[in-house]
């Protein structure tokens, strides 16, 4: 604010401490993602004699070529990509439709849809009956498990409803006069409206979606849909100490693992997972600080 | 805020306006000219229903000798039986003082840092900084627990761990701690790890609340002679006080249902009795070896417990503070 008001030797070495602070808790946040960086871009042999910290000291590619070798890995990532796309996709749809009809205040429905939808932020019906739910509805096995579910959240239906409240109402009267029905009004009017919005729920939806891991766990470990993360599950967990016959350590990784060191092989592994993400959030930063904000004084 | 209101003031009209004429006849004609926005909210209350609120139908296992493949009709009811075995189970109790232990930790932990970090951070002056701060401490939160699992591990292992490391380099210790293998730390390594990860992301509500104060507050303060600490202790902290306690709240309500992701991945057999939580003792004993039942009593407690929790919580808060959030 005003630098030079009273600016006293107390106050200077607050400021001084506080960077200090603040530069020690970024450290602390960067130092390991550069060191697996670092780590899945040296030479797995060099690796193995220690000493790495946040650069590479024999750069090689090595690590990333023997992981995409792995047919497991590729799988996994084209199914995570996959369940991202359409997991995105359709909770932006169910989310923006349901959250244009709750602001719509002459909705005879709209208490009762609300009220419903609410509900269900404070109570779940826990992992077993889930589970027999899924397995009953022959869900258990498919892609499908991934993106249904999960594809009605009352908490994003909030957040771009608070939105789309925020919108004079006139718009959508003039819309109704020029003939335009309810539908034409969310698709032609509201949904580019809703863009900031939209972006802060999408991030929330993709990054949850290439995130989870137990769903697979729970319901497809063994087929043809394993995602990524499961599979980097399995590769971090099969050499944890106790853990090597814990949670099904493939062969084929076993092999793996003998080309290159396991520790260069989980780290290049890593970075697949994680990279992705990083690219995209800061560029969706702005959005979703706005859009947690709203959320959290609205819930 | 005017739109809403106003919205709210039609919207009672319209019902004061629809009980007047009445009938079901005029629902069913406003019904027909709403008919788009039926369509667009019926399907996805169907899909709630079946996902969210079925479920919940789940909860009769509990009270039951739940045989898959039977149907409804054919199970056997046993009442409180599951229930009874669970509270005369010893693992029980070593489960449930996981839980609590964890969770408080959590909270304590997870509760005070970011509001530091966020009034830290307010305080800050170079632009640039303060945002290169902000955006680097949000990073932890996008990476998935198993990504975070990886790296604690590979940060605490004994082979050329970096913790291990600097505290040989520091002369703290002699020999590299083996960490992960250490039940009395595992706590800890738990509220650790979920600090790093979601220290920044959980003050991103209170530096909200902060930009709200109003700026004259300050140079009011300043021209009475007060130090940043004392502003900080009578202007930024009451400021959001409102905040603090809805989150308090909330957190309060989550309690036990800290859920799971963390301690099975950060735990291993050798710290199994440090590490099991209610949520995967049901994994464990419902899912792993069949017993619905049994399993499903454990998630009705939680939920219960969770719910009488929150409610505690509310109440106390409410007479203390004067907010609520129910």
């Amino acid at each position: 604010m005003n630098r030079a008001f009273n600016a006293t030797r107390g106050e200077k070495t607050f400021d001084v401490i506080n960077i200090i602070i603040m530069l020690l808790l970024l450290s602390v946040t960067l130092y390991p993602f550069l060191n697996v960086l670092a780590i899945s871009l040296n030479d797995s042999s060099d690796t193995v004699r220690g000493g790495i910290q946040i650069w590479p000291r024999q750069f090689s590619l090595q690590n990333y070529k023997v992981i995409m070798n792995y047919s497991g890995l590729v799988q996994g990532l084209k199914v995570s990509a996959l369940r991202t796309v359409v997991g995105t996709l359709l909770g932006l749809i169910s989310a923006s439709m349901l959250a244009f009809t709750l602001s719509r205040p002459d909705f005879q429905a709209r208490r009762f849809v609300s009220v419903f939808l609410a509900l269900t932020m404070y109570f779940s019906g826990g992992l077993i009956p889930v589970y027999i739910l899924m397995r009953d509805l022959h869900m258990i096995g498919t892609f499908y498990v991934y993106v249904l579910p999960g594809m009605v959240g009352a908490f994003n239906v909030f957040v771009i409803r608070s939105f789309i409240d925020g919108l004079p109402y006139a718009l959508q009267e003039s819309a109704k006069l020029d003939g335009a029905n309810d539908f034409t009004i969310y698709w032609k009017v509201i949904l580019p409206l809703c863009k900031p919005a939209l972006a802060t729920i999408a991030l929330f939806l993709a990054v949850g979606q290439w995130n989870s891991w137990f769903d697979t766990y729970l319901y497809n470990g063994s087929t043809q849909w394993t995602t990524l993360q499961y599979e980097l599950m399995k590769v971090l967990q099969s050499t944890q100490q106790g853990g090597s016959s814990m949670r099904g350590g493939t062969n084929d990784m076993a092999d793996l693992m003998n080309q290159v060191s396991p520790e260069s092989i989980k780290m290049a592994i890593t970075m697949v997972v994680t990279v992705p993400i990083l690219v995209v959030y800061p560029f969706l930063q702005r959005y979703f600080v706005g859009g947690m904000t709203l959320g959290a004084v609205k819930s | 805020m005017e739109t809403l209101s106003e919205k709210q003031g039609s919207l009672k009209l319209g019902a004061e306006k629809r009980a007047a004429r009445g009938g079901f006849t005029r629902f069913l004609k406003v019904m027909k000219s709403q008919r788009y926005l039926y369509f667009m909210s019926i399907p996805f209350v169907i899909w709630v229903f079946v996902f969210s609120y079925l479920p919940l139908w789940g909860w009769t296992m509990a009270f039951q000798d739940f045989k898959p493949g039977k149907s409804f009709g054919e199970q056997k009811w046993v009442g409180f039986k599951h229930f009874h075995e669970l509270f005369t189970d010893e693992r029980f109790y070593l489960v449930m003082r996981n839980t609590l232990a964890m969770s408080i930790m959590g909270l304590v932990a997870g509760f005070i840092v970011p509001i530091v970090f966020a009034v830290l951070l307010n305080d800050l002056k170079g632009k640039f900084f303060k945002r290169t701060v902000q955006t680097v401490s949000y990073l932890p939160h996008f990476v998935s627990w198993v990504v975070v699992a990886g790296i604690i591990s590979k940060m605490l292992s004994t082979d050329g761990g970096a913790i291990n490391n600097l505290l040989v380099w520091l002369h703290i210790i002699h020999e590299p701690i083996q960490f992960m293998a250490k039940g009395n730390l595992f706590w800890g390594i738990v509220t650790g790890s979920d600090l790093w990860k979601e220290m920044g992301w959980n003050a991103i509500i209170y530096l909200a609340a902060i930009t709200g104060i109003d700026p004259e507050l300050y140079e009011a303060s300043r021209v009475d002679g007060a130090n940043r600490f004392k502003q900080m202790w009578h202007i930024t902290l009451p400021g959001i006080r409102t905040t603090i306690s809805v989150l308090l709240i909330m957190s309060i309500g989550h309690l036990i249902g800290i859920g799971f992701e963390k301690q099975f991945l950060l735990g291993n057999n050798l710290v199994k009795d440090y590490s099991e939580v209610l949520d995967l003792y049901a994994l464990n004993y419902g899912l792993g070896m069949a017993r619905f039942s049994f399993g499903t009593a454990i998630g009705i407690f939680n939920s219960v417990v969770s719910i009488l929790l929150l409610f505690i919580a509310n109440g106390t808060l409410k007479r203390v503070t004067k907010e609520s959030i129910m």
